[in-house]
């Protein structure tokens, strides 16, 4: 009987911790999904004297990207959000960094945001749940969040995921 | 003399008031995960972020929330996944009975193995006797 069974369980125990090393642990499902996006109200990155809620974006499909100068993941996604950024408005959410380092990033790289917010402290992100930036989150038309990425955005992701997204969401 | 002893007391009350929370957030951000560095907690970990949220508990606790309410605060942004001890609930009940259920296999596989009948000792020849008696001297 033990014969039969202990190979078995061993098998079974493989399988479970091969599973196991397929998942990626940095990407923590976000209790976000299906909620409302959190409100703010911050100065924008390149009118320090003007605000923008996210309240402004209700009514719209719309991208939060977060990101930031020092970030050189960003830059490595920087490509595919510009690319995304022609098919869905995407705001920026620019965090923890400094305006003059941020501007001179995007004039170096281009600016595909509609606009972006500065998130000076972080706090915001906190709201979000960022833990890792860039992050990605597709906001429907009232507000809610339907999608998470974590990590820099892929041209896979984008196209078989975001795109399709927001066409579905624009949909309904 | 009087205005200096009321002046210390409030200095005294005013320390400890901050040492206990010092000691509230501390003990919150032991059992709180850093996202960056997921092994280790938000009391052990430098990252930024860690920091952050370490000022977040700080910061709420001294605003007079309770510890519950700032737990409550960061699975509401992060998940139960900030947890070091996740609630028990049906996608966490692997994780808190595995264990049991592991044990309990041992110890019945360790029954069964102790209750099972020992094999005769094989005899020994006289031949075989000798032999050992010899290379035991």
């Amino acid at each position: 009987m033990n014969k039969t069974w202990l190979p078995l369980g061993f098998i079974a125990l493989l399988a479970l911790l091969g599973i196991g090393l397929t998942l990626n642990p940095r990407q923590v499902p976000s209790p976000l999904i299906g909620k409302a996006a959190p409100p703010f109200e911050l100065p924008r990155l390149d009118q320090p004297s003007r605000t923008f809620t996210q309240k402004e974006m209700l009514g719209s499909v719309w991208v939060l990207n977060v990101w930031a100068s020092w970030c050189p993941p960003c830059l490595v996604e920087h490509p595919v959000v510009t690319e995304l950024a022609k098919s869905v408005p995407v705001v920026g959410l620019n965090y923890k960094d400094a305006r003059e380092d941020a501007l001179p990033w995007l004039a170096r790289n281009g600016n595909p945001y509609q606009l972006s917010v500065y998130d000076a402290n972080g706090r915001i992100a906190i709201d979000y749940g960022v833990y890792g930036v860039p992050e990605t989150y597709v906001i429907d038309r009232q507000g809610v969040i339907r999608y998470k990425h974590i990590g820099p955005l892929t041209p896979e992701v984008a196209q078989k995921k975001l795109v399709p997204m927001v066409k579905e969401l624009r949909g309904g | 003399m009087g205005r200096f002893v009321i002046v210390f007391c409030l200095w005294a009350g005013a320390a400890t008031a901050a040492e206990d929370l010092d000691k509230r957030t501390a003990a919150l951000a032991e059992e709180l995960r850093c996202l960056v560095c997921q092994n280790q907690t938000l009391a052990e970990s430098n990252a930024p972020l860690a920091v952050d949220l370490r000022n977040q508990v700080r910061e709420q606790l001294a605003q007079g929330a309770s510890e519950r309410e700032v737990r409550e605060f960061m699975v509401a942004r992060y998940g139960d996944f900030v947890l070091y001890r996740p609630p028990f609930k049906a996608s966490t009940a692997a994780l808190w009975l595995g264990p049991f259920v592991l044990l309990l296999g041992g110890v019945v596989l360790l029954v069964r193995r102790l209750r099972r009948p020992r094999a005769p000792e094989p005899a020994l020849s006289s031949a075989e006797r000798e032999r050992a008696a010899k290379l035991l001297e």
